[in-house]
């Protein structure tokens, strides 16, 4: 099939064909050929966003909820430049985007014309991939390309550079399955031979762990699916990164809670004492290890990943295993079966004696207050009060993110979404509306902080404007909790720039926006007040002002190994020396 | 400059010191990358090396296929083992990269730099300079009273030694296209 039309009309017909219900954008000068084409169809819904970094996170919320790809469209220079955090965001945490962004004409190219910026050359460090199309005839192509790149091997941002006289012209369209995608074709069978001695390893291992990640959850449901039963069926403990939540329920027997910098002390110490690390889909990262030179001294290591560059990058491992997580688990559990599903039930039956003690700290206890409301408090109650629901969880970037992964339950996988590998303040609004424009009914919260939702607080215009009923949990304690916690324990209690002064009144801010807000600070009616926002019908502002100086717990400060964790405010002295200072 | 290198001292051991302290030699390896010739793809390996830390000594790149729309990207860089092994795995990972050879690391190859030196002045430095240039199996392509051009193909190390003795007989400038390798045999 292939039909003359505009490169604006391709842009659309290429959506359509990729099977686009949705587009996060901004109209402007550039891209206006195919606002017009949009404007002339009923197929593919656009959410009107208010900052085009705030359509990047939607379209990454809308993405790692449902497993299919966020598209994003953006006008030329200013709006190509406001999408580049979201697209870092979305390369360091592997999350499928295609944004399209508006160029000048080709023939203005180079010459400084009006909103222009080298968009390809900005983006090539801040995506998987991208091209600039110069003419008509390839546009569809590249859009089809654009899509197979993005969402095949590990997944990540993509962009499509359009000039605006290629989206006037006229050309042939190319549909999906005519399009060659060339060499691209990234390898997702493991091979059998290294699957088989990990099996061997697991049969003997006397203190193995599972250490799973979000590829697991890239992977799709069914790697989940297969991890649940590898774990049953084995009886392994299982911990995970922040970006791995869900893939194992947080109610399973043998889940050890998140590890890493502010992980369970059981998670962490499993880590650092195992004989037999697993790693399915993770990749290392500096929250994970803690100082290299001691990080799980004792064990034999398996690293299973769709990126060959992820393999040795930080870690030397014993056994490398390039593929695809649900394949290589399928095959794993395969050849364990035939192999007597052999596991080394005295050397276990001491693990799990040993966890137990260190389950025995309770490293997420804190002191609870009855005058003022703990964030770890108001966290519990949220997961009491929403357990069981059809919930969905986006956060900001800081102390209640951590609390937030700490506090909150997941038993499904794409139920959580966070900003991991970059960070970013200002994700967790827009990616709940991403994330409710997916799932409609759901349940959608994003647990922010008061500093972090500020940064992308006009997308609750948006939420306003597509009835996107999310709710706003913010655990207002008039600071930027993280950096106050670190200039506490590393800085001298020199609390530079870390309090948030002049904040807005939340709950006139909802009204402004033309949605409700609650203020809640007394324990006592926390309850009823996460009740009110669990029962209104629309976008809900929940200004929860809890106590300003809590410290979050546990941590290993920077430079320190797993078996250094600070448990609680008594240990925190001098805990973090001259050399830790200087990581992040 | 090895951004994997930077932790000496005060932060040794931190989550950031890529080193594997097994194997802290530098090595030098060719790498022989495979691509589609198209607009930008130069910048992504390059991006890659600068952004990364990764050191350049040497950088060729031309069409080799032009029917098959193909560019061989010869680049020489240092690094320990561990460093070498994740340039050539984040070099595959790049979309438009379709082949990554390391020519040093498998098996025996021929490395060879073209390179065009100015040499100046008269008398016996000027006669001296023909002289070695024999030697060197180097031609000329220029004359003037007072100059040579020489041409000449060799090893990088060739070509230093050549320009090590032309500098006291009046060398004036030097051009080098870098480094083209490819492996011995089949």
């Amino acid at each position: 099939m292939s039909r003359q039309m505009t490169g604006a009309k391709m842009v659309v017909q290429a959506l359509k064909d990729q099977g686009v219900d949705v587009v996060f954008g901004y109209p402007g000068g550039a891209v206006l050929p195919i606002y017009d084409e949009i404007f002339q169809q009923n197929d593919i819904r656009h959410i009107l966003v208010r900052h085009e970094q705030g359509a990047v996170h939607m379209a990454e919320g809308y993405a790692r909820s449902t497993g299919r790809p966020g598209v994003v469209l953006v006008t030329s220079g200013p709006g190509a430049t406001n999408a580049v955090t979201g697209m870092v965001d979305a390369l360091m945490d592997s999350i499928p985007l295609i944004v399209l962004s508006g160029q000048v004409p080709t023939f203005m190219i180079g010459t400084d014309g009006f909103q222009e910026a080298d968009t390809v050359g900005i983006t090539r460090p801040c995506t998987k991939m991208n091209w600039l199309v110069k003419d008509t005839d390839k546009l569809a192509e590249t859009i089809h390309q654009a899509f197979h790149v993005a969402m095949h091997g590990r997944p990540g941002p993509v962009l499509v550079d359009i000039p605006k006289d290629v989206q006037f012209a006229t050309g042939t369209y190319t549909a999906p399955r005519e399009v060659k995608t060339g060499h691209y074709q990234p390898r997702v069978k493991g091979d059998t031979a290294a699957i088989t001695a990990l099996v061997e390893l697991m049969e003997t291992a006397e203190r193995p762990v599972f250490y799973t990640g979000g590829g697991v959850i890239n992977s799709g449901p069914a790697a989940s699916q297969l991890l649940r039963e590898l774990v049953e069926a084995t009886g392994f403990p299982i911990t995970s990164t922040l970006m791995g939540l869900g893939a194992y329920p947080a109610s399973g027997p043998k889940w050890l809670g998140m590890l890493g910098m502010h992980g369970l002390y059981e998670a962490n110490l499993a880590m650092h004492g195992c004989d037999l690390m697993v790693n399915i889909g993770a990749r290392f990262d500096d929250r994970i290890t803690g100082r290299i030179a001691d990080f799980s001294p004792h064990s034999r290591k398996a690293h299973i990943d769709i990126d060959p560059s992820s393999i040795n990058k930080v870690i030397h491992v014993d056994i490398p295993i390039l593929g695809d997580v649900g394949h290589v688990l399928e095959d794993m559990l395969n050849i364990w079966k035939a192999r007597g599903r052999k596991v080394n039930r005295e050397g276990l039956a001491k693990w799990w004696g040993q966890i137990d003690q260190w389950r025995a700290k309770k490293s997420l206890s804190y002191k609870n207050s009855t005058k003022i409301i703990k964030p770890q408090y108001a966290l519990e109650r949220l997961e009491a009060l929403t357990k069981g629901r059809d919930r969905y969880i986006t956060t900001e970037v800081g102390q209640h993110q951590m609390w937030a992964a700490q506090f909150l339950h997941f038993d499904e996988p794409n139920r959580w979404m966070t900003s991991g590998g970059l960070g970013t303040m200002g994700y967790g609004l827009p990616a709940s509306i991403g994330v409710q424009i997916a799932h409609p009914d759901a349940l959608v919260i994003n647990v922010a902080g008061d500093a972090s939702w500020l940064m992308n607080m006009q997308e609750m215009g948006t939420a306003v404007q597509f009835r996107a009923p999310v709710k706003q949990f913010i655990l207002n304690n008039e600071r930027l909790g993280m950096v106050r916690q670190w200039q506490q324990l590393l800085h001298g209690e020199r609390y530079s720039q870390s309090w948030s002064e002049s904040l807005p009144d939340f709950v006139k801010l909802a009204e402004a926006f033309g949605c409700k807000g609650i203020r809640c600070d007394d324990p006592a009616k926390l309850d009823a007040a996460i009740e009110e926002m669990l029962a209104y019908d629309g976008p809900v502002i929940f200004d929860c002002l809890v106590e300003k100086h809590e410290n979050c717990f546990p941590m290993i400060p920077s430079g320190k190994p797993h078996n250094e964790m600070l448990l609680g405010d008594a240990s925190t002295d001098g805990a973090i020396k001259a050399e830790g200072a200087v990581l992040v | 400059m090895s951004a994997l290198n930077i932790k000496k001292g005060a932060t040794s051991h931190s989550a950031y010191d890529l080193r594997d302290p097994n194997a802290q030699v530098s090595e030098s390896h060719t790498l022989a990358v495979l691509v589609d010739n198209e607009a930008g793809v130069l910048a992504r390996v390059i991006g890659l090396f600068s952004g990364r830390g990764y050191n350049i000594d040497s950088l060729t790149v031309a069409e080799v296929d032009h029917k098959g729309h193909r560019s061989r990207i010869t680049v020489v860089t240092r690094g320990t083992p561990a460093v070498i092994e994740q340039i050539k795995a984040q070099l595959g990972r790049i979309v438009p990269v379709h082949e990554v050879h390391d020519l040093t690391a498998d098996g025996p190859s021929v490395e060879r730099e073209l390179a065009l030196f100015k040499v100046t002045g008269t008398g016996d430095k000027r006669i001296e300079s023909l002289r070695l240039a024999e030697i060197f199996r180097a031609n000329v392509v220029d004359s003037t009273l007072e100059s040579f051009v020489f041409e000449m193909t060799g090893t990088p190390e060739k070509i230093d030694a050549f320009a090590d003795l032309m500098r006291p007989l009046g060398l004036a400038d030097v051009a080098r296209t870098g480094v083209a390798a490819l492996s011995r045999g089949l």
